[in-house]
């Protein structure tokens, strides 16, 4: 039966190969499928998504297009959120609309129900937001995926290290929501603390629909913890920084990228700023050039854009900005839209003076990840922008 | 302190859990039918007092009432549309009815109110006070919800055995029959318990909003632990449920601080099955009667 299936996918492969190789002479568009949620609690999330990428094939497509001339072109799909129907939007944009890449929403489950699929159909997939590790580190060979986005482990790390520096922090006390999320960071932390020679002095759970952490916390406080790391999406967050408010601990508190999905001040009140939390990219302080040109481009685009304080979730623009612009690389390195060719044509890919940091040699065999800890950025919430850490006293 | 600080936290939670559980209570005392979205009955009301206070600028007051209004139109549109249709015939399908209407709701008000996550400001949850300089803060709200929680589990009772209406539907739990021929309008007095019920459940949303964060999805948890703690003080008892609550609201959060927050729901839930394994009609509860 699986014989007969795969039999069934490698037909559809070819035919889908032959779709592309006709229409390549036609010069018609090559099509980039975009996965993500559009509608729901993440929408604004989708939305950001689909303006790095919108920005970036704008640019590509006035500088001629790719592989003699061809048009880059947009097709999205809506995730809700959820795996199942990420996977059946998988199969319907590799089998009908035949794109040449998918790019991945911000669900890491939905992320990682997709990768099998995109291995097996031989399609490159680019994460530009979901940070679970295994989604890259995945075990396929060849691997289809890529990602240009934090990666929890290397955040887990990275806050440590943060910790360390800026508040000299010796004993680390864990706050983590009651998921896969929470659960893989909390594998991270404690490995990368361990890496280090230490162990935590307490490790929480909470759910994500608590309404008090305060006996989570207090057991924290107990065990002498002078740092919390904390790993919870946007409610949840704001219910420990609340917390921590009614207990009147002032510790500080650094986070993986949680906080900024959304209203954090309105939810957690004036302490917000006190989380200090990782990204990708800020939009606020000096900008390169490429900053500014996509700045400049994202007011022309969409009126709503007055500034950078409306480009927001940031790191959802910057992350598929500067993965459009990889992608476009490597297909042009492949020289056609053929999946392995793709694959390929991204370890091939040099230099690219990006709006993140400038790459240099990005993807490789081994690492699929083009950010790495250098790259990331902590940030806080001031009112309702996300600025970097220390940009406003 | 650390024990104190879950003492509060629990005796707050609990009494939420019972406000709803009061609302199982009294539509299975009457009818014996429940709402069993009762978390999203709490949610309507959180959300109403949200849109009211905040989007509609109407001030905290008159939102909340306006919004427990609406609570109770709600309960009233439940027995209409989900449950007397099918109790009538004797059928149990309001216990999937009313589950259904309680996601058709969720998803409505997903839609309507977004799924992003809101807070409503109180000002009773702005200064914490401190309790006992033992560097431990509680907002006086936290305080304010045992009080109400008891008080309106007091009020129940009293309605059920000073005044006419409640000797009314005391009558109705007896004995249907004879009820209908003393001429007491059986279909209002159940659907009058299903408005007080949701009613509850809006109260406990209201009171719960601004220590939390109000959302679409806000009372799945809480309705299902609501019913749990329902069950656990023996349904056909007001005292024992909300009883039942600050238990299980307590339990939770002492289970949390001495053994860690990663035992609490199998701890918790465990407990729930083994008392009623040891007492199948829960801590408070008589054992039902069927005449035949």
């Amino acid at each position: 039966m699986s014989s007969l299936r795969r039999t069934f996918v490698r037909t559809v492969f070819s035919v889908a190969c032959m779709g592309l190789a006709a229409a390549a002479q036609a010069a018609e568009p090559i099509k980039i499928g975009l996965i993500t949620a559009l509608s729901g609690q993440s929408a604004l999330a989708g939305e950001a998504i689909t303006r790095g990428l919108q920005i970036a094939i704008d640019e590509v497509n006035a500088s001629g297009g790719l592989l003699g001339g061809r048009r880059l072109e947009l097709v999205r799909r809506d995730d809700e959120a959820s795996p199942a129907k990420g996977v059946v939007a998988a199969r319907e944009l590799i089998h009908k609309e035949k794109v040449a890449v998918i790019f991945g929403g911000l669900d890491t489950p939905v992320s990682l129900a997709i990768v099998p699929l995109v291995n097996q159909a031989k399609v490159p997939f680019m994460g530009p937001w979901a940070a679970g590790t295994p989604i890259t580190k995945n075990g396929a060979k060849p691997n289809y995926v890529f990602r240009v986005s934090a990666v929890d482990e290397i955040v887990d790390a990275a806050m440590v290290d943060y910790a360390e520096k800026t508040f000299g922090a010796t004993k680390y006390g864990l706050i983590m929501v009651n998921n896969p999320w929470g659960e893989s960071n909390q594998k991270g932390l404690v490995a990368a603390l361990e890496a280090k020679g230490m162990k935590p002095v307490g490790s929480e759970k909470f759910d994500g629909n608590e309404v008090d952490v305060v006996p989570q916390l207090s057991r924290l406080k107990a065990a002498g913890a002078d740092v919390l790391m904390m790993v919870g999406n946007i409610g949840p967050s704001a219910q420990v920084v609340k917390s921590l408010d009614r207990m009147g601990w002032k510790v500080p508190v650094v986070s993986h990228w949680g906080p900024a999905g959304g209203r954090f001040t309105e939810l957690a009140g004036p302490n917000a700023k006190n989380v200090h939390f990782v990204q990708t990219y800020s939009f606020f302080g000096e900008q390169s050039p490429v900053g500014q040109k996509v700045i400049d481009a994202l007011k022309a685009k969409y009126p709503n854009v007055k500034g950078p304080e409306d480009i927001t979730p940031a790191v959802g623009v910057a992350n598929a900005y500067d993965a459009l612009h990889l992608t476009a690389l490597a297909i042009q390195n492949a020289g056609s839209t053929d999946g392995d060719a793709i694959r390929e044509g991204y370890y091939k890919i040099d230099s690219y003076d990006g709006l993140i940091k400038q790459y240099k040699k990005p993807f490789s065999a081994d690492s699929h990840d083009a950010i790495t800890a250098q790259d990331y950025v902590w940030a806080q919430f001031i009112d309702d922008r996300i600025l970097p850490v220390g940009l406003v006293k | 302190m650390q024990l104190l600080a879950a003492l509060i936290s629990g005796l707050g939670l609990g009494s939420m859990y019972g406000l709803m559980a009061l609302g199982f209570h009294i539509t299975h005392s009457v009818s014996g039918t429940v709402n069993f979205a009762q978390g999203s009955s709490m949610m309507l009301g959180a959300v109403l007092c949200f849109t009211f206070a905040q989007t509609l600028g109407w001030g905290l007051a008159p939102a909340i009432v306006l919004a427990l209004l609406c609570c109770a139109v709600y309960g009233l549109l439940v027995e209409f549309l989900a449950v007397r249709p099918f109790a009538s015939r004797g059928s149990n399908a309001w216990l999937m009815s009313t589950v259904a209407l309680g996601i058709v709701l969720d998803n409505v008000v997903m839609h309507t109110f977004g799924k992003e996550p809101r807070s409503l400001p109180s000002p009773l949850a702005v200064t914490p006070i401190e309790v006992s300089g033992l560097g431990l803060g509680v907002y006086p709200l936290q305080l304010l919800i045992p009080l109400v929680g008891l008080a309106l589990a007091a009020a129940l009772h009293m309605v059920g055995r000073r005044t006419r209406w409640g000797t009314a539907l005391l009558a109705v739990v007896q004995n249907r029959d004879a009820a209908r021929l003393m001429g007491i309008p059986i279909g209002r007095a159940v659907a009058v318990t299903y408005a007080v019920s949701t009613l509850l459940a809006g109260i406990a949303g209201a009171l719960i909003a601004p220590l939390f964060n109000v959302t679409a999805d806000m009372g799945t948890l809480f309705g299902l632990k609501a019913f749990a703690v329902a069950i656990l003080g023996g349904i056909s008892s007001a005292w024992g449920v909300m009883i039942a609550g600050l238990i299980f609201g307590v339990a939770e959060a002492l289970i949390t601080v001495t053994l860690g927050s990663g035992y609490t729901h199998i701890i918790t839930f465990t407990l729930v099955i083994a008392v009623l394994a040891m007492r199948p009609n829960g801590l408070f509860g008589r054992a039902e009667v069927k005449k035949v």
